[in-house]
């Protein structure tokens, strides 16, 4: 019978659904493919950063797709070396664009600080007049003569913006060169930047430092001078130790600059969204119960509307829920606050299919034909309507799709998937479960004599 | 039967009716644009201490900083939402270190969105341009699905014009709000406009595909009582899958938290919208447009008499 074997195919889709929407499911694991399970959660719920950034070159200027790429993988290695960071998101949104999302960062001032950050670190040579710490200095490492780009704009209320010197400095060697990256306390407590060099990186430091004892070496970062020690014997080891006045965030940050490299091209955040914890959780609670009671609602509305078939279609609904809601932790989808309202609007459109379909039943029983025969037409002849109603909104899913992906607007791109999605397994749920369900009920009960139960 | 059709003008009529107050409220007040599209920064802090201090006091620490046209309001008891131009993360942290300074109290950040103003402009660009393509996109589509039915073109066109209906009525009734309850036009607004225009497609279809089966049944009836046969035979279908999204919507707005509210609002209005625009409007379109009947909007009684 062609039927049961749909049946145990749609039992079988239900048991893996359920399986993966158990609360704590352990995942996959078949040797090297592993996979986690998990409900993923967006920022509106679990509260954290969001922020875009664009690459900042003059006007008129692109970036080259391998430099984002590269600034992208760059900053996801950054991201995910915050503390308390594990599932961090990160995008290329357009052509110019980088999306990171933070779910619960403890820190988002900083965490934003460490992402945006060029990192460019550079020896140069200051020959025997130091420059104060904080003096933006030009140096001759990638200068084609432009004025330097800045990365945060100086001259904010109540700052004194150091003053740029004229001079052009000659980089020794950058953060390139460096093999190991550590932060440390030094004897009188200060947080310190413990580095390793590179066997390149080793000769460049012996040479320089043998040749230039009595001299000054300034660490500049992102042009900007942070320290400026005094070479006081030749360097030969490879090792050294970066002292700049840090506190316990701003060592670190600088660490996870260091450690990660320097970034291709500037960046600059044009958005960015902070979302405290509390506000999210409330939400989210009250989303969950909005979705029951609405759920319950439609439950019984279309169990008392259409009797039998309306607790077929019910029936239907809740496997309906129980696919979505797998997808979303396998795919994984991010869940966000119109997500869920995506989702719940999604069974509104899962129940019209039903709605369609019966309608057309009833129409066709009145007519005088057989229930067999009602429901085999009832299907055929709505199945049109379904088709082309849910593939406008998947064309509207698109577009909204594409606009939420370009602006690194999650929100709407959230909403868009989920909706999609819940189009999606509505079609198959109105479709072929419904009416296998329909159909195995009335093998085993005798229901001609009871027009009633179809609502007639 | 119910003939919706022969009373089409009357409720083209109410259509007009609905429609009119937000246009004027749109075209006096304008729309309330949030901060995604004309770039700023919006600030909601809660002070732990729960009371939140005077607004003026917070104004003058925003002067204090450079920002001269802060906008203060108080959410609850102990949160203050700010909005103001673009303002660095670094900023903020000034700012917010500075209040807790000066109002003794210590101070949760809950919401902190910043926005470039250039791409502020550019999301606003992009977001007519999602618009008119998904409603070209639906047009093509029609017109495609519709192909086997004469004047296909016609169905394309009806269903765009009751979408544009609903356009209306949301970005009519959010100017009304806007301009009373302080709501703005933000990214979420789109979604949910971008929603209803989804569903309003899909509602005017469910009609359409009746006619379209119809009018290969009764080849010998008038296309106007073909149409309207279709309205009726579709319209408990319309009402009960309006009813099912109207109970979810509404257990949203009454029980989902009060972030979304305005989201699902506007999902309740355009929904409802649209399917009063399916039923009286993009069928009863089909109608007018078979029986060419602009060609008598402007005649004088008179003229038509004579003509006759």
């Amino acid at each position: 019978m062609k039927r049961y074997r749909t049946l145990i195919l749609i039992f079988l889709i239900l048991a893996i659904a359920i399986w993966v929407d158990l609360p704590n499911n352990p995942g996959i694991h078949l040797g090297k493919y592993n996979h986690n399970i998990d409900t993923r959660l967006g920022l509106d719920l679990v509260g954290g950063v969001q922020a875009l950034l664009e690459a900042d070159l003059p006007e008129g200027e692109q970036p080259t797709p391998e430099n984002m790429g590269t600034a992208k993988t760059i900053v996801e290695n950054r991201v995910n070396g915050l503390t308390g960071v594990t599932e961090a998101l990160v995008q290329l949104a357009g052509n110019n664009r980088i999306v990171v999302e933070v779910p619960g960062a403890q820190d988002p001032e900083q965490a934003i600080a460490t992402i945006k950050e060029t990192g460019l670190l550079e020896f140069v040579h200051m020959a025997s007049n130091p420059l104060a710490v904080g003096t933006i200095v030009q140096t001759d490492f990638g200068q084609t003569g432009d004025p330097i780009p800045q990365p945060t704009p100086t001259g904010e209320p109540g700052v004194v913006g150091p003053s740029p010197s004229d001079q052009i400095l000659h980089t020794v060697m950058t953060g390139e060169t460096l093999k190991t990256v550590n932060v440390q306390r030094n004897q009188s407590g200060q947080y310190v930047i413990d580095f390793t060099l590179s066997p390149e990186g080793t000769k460049t430091f012996g040479d320089y430092t043998s040749q230039n004892i009595g001299q000054f070496l300034g660490i500049v970062l992102d042009k900007q001078v942070i320290s400026a020690p005094r070479v006081n014997d030749a360097i030969t080891e490879g090792q050294g130790v970066i002292t700049g006045g840090f506190t316990s965030e701003s060592a670190n940050s600088l660490a996870l600059q260091l450690r990660y490299g320097s970034l291709p091209i500037p960046l600059k955040v044009v958005t960015s969204q902070t979302v405290g914890p509390t506000l999210g959780q409330d939400s989210l609670r009250k989303s969950l119960i909005a979705g029951f009671i609405g759920l319950s609602v439609v439950i019984l509305f279309m169990s008392l509307y259409y009797r039998l078939p309306g607790v077929i279609a019910d029936l239907a609904l809740i496997v309906y829920a129980l696919i979505t809601f797998a997808l979303f932790k396998l795919i994984p989808v991010t869940l966000t606050l119109p997500g869920i309202a995506g989702f719940v609007l999604s069974i509104g459109v899962a129940v019209d299919a039903n709605i369609l379909i019966f309608e057309r039943l009833k129409e066709e029983l009145r007519s005088g034909r057989t229930l067999r025969q009602a429901i085999d037409l009832g299907w055929a002849r709505a199945w049109p309507s379904i088709r082309d109603s849910n593939l406008s909104t998947l064309i509207t899913c698109v577009i909204l799709f594409w606009f939420g992906s370009t602006f690194g607007a999650s929100i709407v791109k959230g909403f868009s998937f989920t909706l999609a999605i819940g189009v999606l397994v509505s079609m198959f749920t109105a479709i072929i479960v419904t009416r296998n369900f329909l159909h195995v009920v009335l093998d085993n009960i005798e229901l001609a004599s009871h027009p009633r139960l179809f609502g007639l | 039967m119910v003939d919706i059709v022969r009373r089409r003008y009357l409720y083209f009529g109410i259509s007009l009716l609905v429609i009119s107050p937000g246009l004027i409220a749109l075209l006096i007040w304008g729309l309330p644009l949030a901060i995604d599209f004309t770039g700023g920064s919006l600030l909601q802090v809660s002070f732990d201490s729960g009371t939140s201090p005077p607004t003026d006091a917070v104004r003058q620490i925003y002067d204090q900083f450079g920002f001269v046209d802060s906008l203060v309001q108080t959410s609850g008891n102990d949160a203050i939402i700010v909005r103001t131009k673009h303002m660095e993360d670094s900023t903020k942290v000034q700012i917010v270190d500075e209040m807790e300074k000066r109002f003794g109290s210590p101070i949760t950040v809950d919401r902190f969105e910043t926005v470039g103003p250039s791409i502020g402009q550019e999301v606003a660009l992009r977001a007519s341009g999602a618009v008119a393509l998904a409603a070209l996109g639906i047009m093509f589509y029609i017109t495609f699905a519709f192909r086997g039915v004469e004047h296909a073109f016609r169905y394309g066109v009806s269903a765009i014009i009751a979408m544009l209906h609903d356009i209306f009525v949301v970005i009519g009734i959010e100017a009304i709000l806007g301009h009373f309850l302080g709501w703005e036009v933000d990214a979420l607004f789109l979604t949910a406009l971008l929603t209803v225009i989804g569903f309003s497609v899909h509602d005017t279809i469910v009609v359409f595909d009746r006619i379209r089966e119809n009018s290969n049944i009764y080849r010998r009836l008038p296309y106007e009582t073909v149409v309207n046969h279709s309205i009726v035979q579709t319209l408990v279908r319309s009402i009960n899958t309006q009813l099912t999204v109207m109970f979810t919507l509404l257990a949203l707005v009454i029980f989902g938290g009060v972030t979304i509210r305005h989201f699902v609002l506007i999902l309740l209005v355009g929904v409802l919208s649209g399917t009063y625009s399916s039923i009286f409007n993009a069928a009863p379109i089909l109608v007018v447009w078979e029986n060419r009947e602009w060609r008598n909007w402007f005649r004088t009684k008179k003229s038509s008499e004579s003509l006759a």
